[in-house]
């Protein structure tokens, strides 16, 4: 195996691991501040212990982001040098201001809101908590941007042996930005509602099991039941929109990571989509499949939906291109040096198949948990308390995150060979200097740590969460010099 | 010798320094709460009083370790070409840093989330270990940019063009030189840090760390004149301008000096004046560094056909001038709000203001 191979390895276990606790960073952290806001409203202690018991949740998978992310910005760097070399101009740039714009404000206003509970005023403490959430938002467009650049290079012209910026409003209004990031954002907010509808619903389904349960206990935990299930099943309704339209932006601009994703070999019209094909596994032969028809070419917005097969042939003759043919500047600058490097132009396309079909499927997964837990509470009626119940309390946090990370996986599969689409091939991107023992050896360390994280993490999630509501006192702000703190590590 | 056969742009030049700022406002923030977290196991004589060691950093070491972030993402933006040879070339180096990161990070928010001793002494001896190793690590890597890092010209982009890369080793880095390097940044912000906690705390806590700070103060003189003197001695690198050699001279001595007055001053018992007396320290002599990173940003270029340098590394004029204005915007604002952070905890912690450990939870399996 070359470097880039366990490179890429590398990036896509450090990646889809940070990514475990990136959707619930930017969402919880924002339900956390609306029911921070309904606390401010209204005083009442039943959104102050919603605020406190999600909040010391959101805290504990917050510090998991934080840590995994910075071996993020620093592995392009460590394993992609002659990518950071040819995109740094461009890619840089939306790293560094996620740093100066985001990073700050979450790390700094996140400070606050944990210590300032005496320290601050309630309406200045409640200013913290949005001020983070606001950060966790803003870093979202920013890293998707520079993502968004990686599958369609708009902006961008090919100077001095490298890529180089011409247009940043280019890039800021790059139409993979435009449908990307509100698919991601909306995909994390249906993660954070399953996360606190599950965890509400499980501890529903216990407090259904006793005799005398404490009243304000259930009657928090169906608030954040409700609101969980709601965010859940509007994310899902908007993830289907914003799904669409950006399907139908990357079908134009990467045409092979559409084919890819319906291990379509030869061009169709009003082209069927398969809900499940039982073939051999690397997809050449097909021996079962559950076709509807037509709707793939509706998916990909174009009646004629171009095959692996064609896209093929088509790279040999005119080089990388989107589907009506045309190309990006960038490339159509660099296409007489892809010539000569003969890149075989697909994905791997079982991958690409399966994770498209995991991602929409544990998401309407989700939704219909969603729809079903609503109904079980509805007027004031209690679950029932059963096995059924708690399995799926356990997966609902975990549903849409997997659907997230198969998202990604789909994204960043489907895109090879090419880390820039079009125009650098993967391969190429690795770091010249790095060895092959290196680059194993800092995945196998970063694999182990993250394991035992893992476990860590996942341990503390549990008991805080089986620990229920806290107890809450009044919050008052503290101006004697000697009086215990409210808080402290 | 084809080094800056371009004069260097003035955006070039704004952009050195002003990485240059982002690793003092870094070295300054981080340096203390990395000696404060390696005092952490061995100051703290019972729980609470560790509590209140590990409180006096508490709301502030995330943003502490932004600076850190933003100033290689600015490497990354305004020069790719040094982001690119550099962080490939310490790549071992910089996967110890993150770990020690990783390791530290999480030792801050986990070691209360639980009561028992195992536990919490575990995540110290962690948060301890993982902020020794990123100060002893960059000291090597700043020893070695000013030695000049090795490069030669490789072909990249499948023989399409050729980069300037690393032509070094891992134990290469490991000279005389870059351990006084390490050892230095270490006892610098161990004193740093025991002077920063004096300042946080109350009582006995403070008188304690404060003789500490005193000791390693004392400790540190050897290795920090080492560091400074053999590091303005050290050969010429391409390039370099004789004006900005005096500089690093200027800027290194009067980094000794303020650094011998804060530990006078300490001991002294005025540790807020210490503070800001170490602080200037620690940016004195990364100014003494960053003078010398002019115009080979710390490597040896000598022979190379196509040399690393503040020109050739450098980002277009449309990012730079998008960069800067991004700066000019954002960096009052951060420092304003991260200032106002420091005020509202500006409070002193004793033992008497820590709460008591609530019950540990009940597990009741579902």
């Amino acid at each position: 195996m070359g470097s880039d191979t366990i490179a890429r390895w590398q990036f896509g276990i450090t990646t889809v691991y940070h990514y475990f606790f990136v959707p619930v960073t930017i969402a919880l952290s924002l339900l956390v501040a609306v029911l921070q806001t309904q606390w401010f409203r209204t005083g009442s202690d039943r959104y102050l212990r919603l605020t406190k018991f999600y909040g010391k949740l959101f805290l504990i998978n917050f510090a998991m982001g934080v840590v995994t992310g910075i071996v993020q910005e620093f592995q392009f760097g460590m394993n992609w040098s002659e990518y950071s070399r040819f995109v740094g101009d461009i890619f840089g740039a939306p790293l560094a201001l996620e740093a100066l714009v985001a990073f700050f404000l979450e790390s700094t206003f996140l400070g606050l809101w944990i210590f300032g509970w005496d320290k601050l005023s309630r309406g200045k403490h409640l200013a913290t908590i949005w001020l983070a959430a606001v950060g966790t938002l803003v870093s979202s467009i920013f890293i998707i941007a520079a993502n968004s650049w990686m599958q369609n290079p708009v902006g961008a012209t090919y100077r001095n042996g490298r890529a180089e910026l011409v247009d940043f409003g280019a890039v800021l209004t790059n139409p993979i930005f435009l449908t990307q990031w509100p698919h991601t954002v909306i995909a994390a907010f249906m993660v954070a509602g399953g996360f606190v509808a599950g965890i509400a619903g499980w501890h529903l389904g216990k407090l259904a099991r006793q005799d005398n349960p404490d009243a304000e206990d259930v009657s928090a935990f169906r608030t954040a039941t409700k609101l969980g299930a709601v965010v859940m099943l509007v994310a899902g309704l908007l993830i289907i929109v914003s799904g669409d339209l950006l399907g139908k932006q990357m079908t134009r601009v990467q045409p092979m990571k559409m084919a890819a994703a319906e291990a379509l070999y030869n061009t169709e019209t009003n082209a069927s989509f398969s809900l499940l094909t039982i073939g051999s596994l690397d997809g050449s032969k097909e021996v079962f499949s559950i076709k509807v028809p037509g709707v793939l070419s509706i998916l990909a917005g174009e009646s004629t939906v171009k095959g692996v097969n064609d896209i093929k042939a088509d790279y040999a003759k005119n080089g990388f291109t989107q589907s009506d043919g045309s190309k990006e500047a960038l490339q159509k600058q660099f296409a007489d040096k892809l010539a000569t490097m003969g890149v075989n132009p697909t994905p791997n396309i079982p991958v690409s198949y399966w994770t498209f079909r995991l991602m929409m499927g544990l998401g309407f997964l989700t939704m219909l948990i969603g729809i079903w837990m609503l109904w079980v509470t509805r007027k004031g009626a209690m679950p029932k308390p059963g096995p059924l119940w708690t399995a799926l309390m356990w997966g609902l946090p975990l549903l849409p995150l997997f659907a997230n990370s198969f998202g990604w996986i789909f994204t960043e599969m489907g895109r090879q060979p090419w880390i820039v689409a079009g125009v650098m091939p993967t391969a190429l991107a690795v770091s010249p200097t790095v060895s092959v023992g290196e680059v194993w050896f800092s995945m196998v360390v970063y694999t182990l740590l993250y394991g035992v994280l893992a476990v860590v993490e996942v341990g503390l999630m549990l008991l805080y969460i089986r620990k229920g509501l806290p107890d809450v006192a009044p919050v008052e702000q503290i101006v004697d010099e000697d009086a215990p703190l409210s808080f402290a590590y | 010798m084809t080094l800056l056969t371009v004069t260097p742009t003035a955006l070039q030049v704004l952009w050195l320094v002003l990485i240059a700022v982002l690793w003092i406002g870094y070295l300054f923030l981080e340096g203390f709460d990395y000696g404060v977290a390696m005092l952490l196991p061995f100051v703290g004589r019972n729980d609470k009083e560790r509590r209140v060691i590990v409180n006096t950093i508490g709301p502030v070491w995330d943003g502490n370790e932004v600076w850190l972030l933003t100033a290689g993402g600015a490497m990354f933006a305004a020069f790719s070409g040094w982001y690119a040879t550099l962080f490939s070339a310490l790549y071992l180096p910089l996967l110890l840093i993150l770990l020690g990161l990783i390791l530290r990070g999480v030792a801050f928010e986990y070691r209360g989330k639980r009561t028992d001793w195992a536990w919490r002494n575990r995540w110290d001896w962690a948060a301890a270990i993982g902020s020794l190793i990123p100060p002893l690590v960059f000291g090597v890597g700043f020893a070695n940019f000013l030695i000049g890092l090795p490069l030669k010209n490789q072909p990249v982009l499948g023989g399409t063009a050729t980069a300037p890369l690393f032509n070094g080793t891992f134990l290469g880095l490991f000279s005389l030189y870059g351990l006084i390097g390490g050892v230095t940044f270490v006892l610098v912000f161990l004193t740093h840090g025991a002077i920063y906690a004096a300042l946080k705390t109350k009582g006995e806590i403070s008188a304690r760390l404060k003789k500490l700070a005193v000791t390693f103060g004392l400790i540190t003189a050897l290795p920090a004149v080492a560091f400074v003197v053999r590091g303005n001695l050290l050969p010429k690198l391409p390039g370099q301008l004789d004006s900005l050699r005096t500089v690093s001279w200027v800027a290194g001595l009067a980094g000794l000096v303020l650094f011998v007055a804060a530990v006078f001053v300490v001991w002294k018992g005025r540790e807020g004046l210490a503070f800001i007396l170490t602080g200037a320290t620690i940016a004195l002599v990364a100014v003494m560094i960053f003078a010398q990173l002019y115009p080979g940003l710390g490597f040896n270029n000598t022979g190379l056909a196509t040399p690393l340098d503040i020109t050739t590394a450098s980002s277009s004029p449309t990012t730079l001038t998008l960069m800067t204005w991004a700066a000019a915007i954002l960096v009052p604002v951060i420092l304003g709000y991260q200032i106002w952070a420091y005020t509202v905890f500006r409070r002193r912690l004793g033992v008497e203001n820590i709460p008591d450990d609530v019950e540990e939870p009940v597990v009741v399996h579902g």
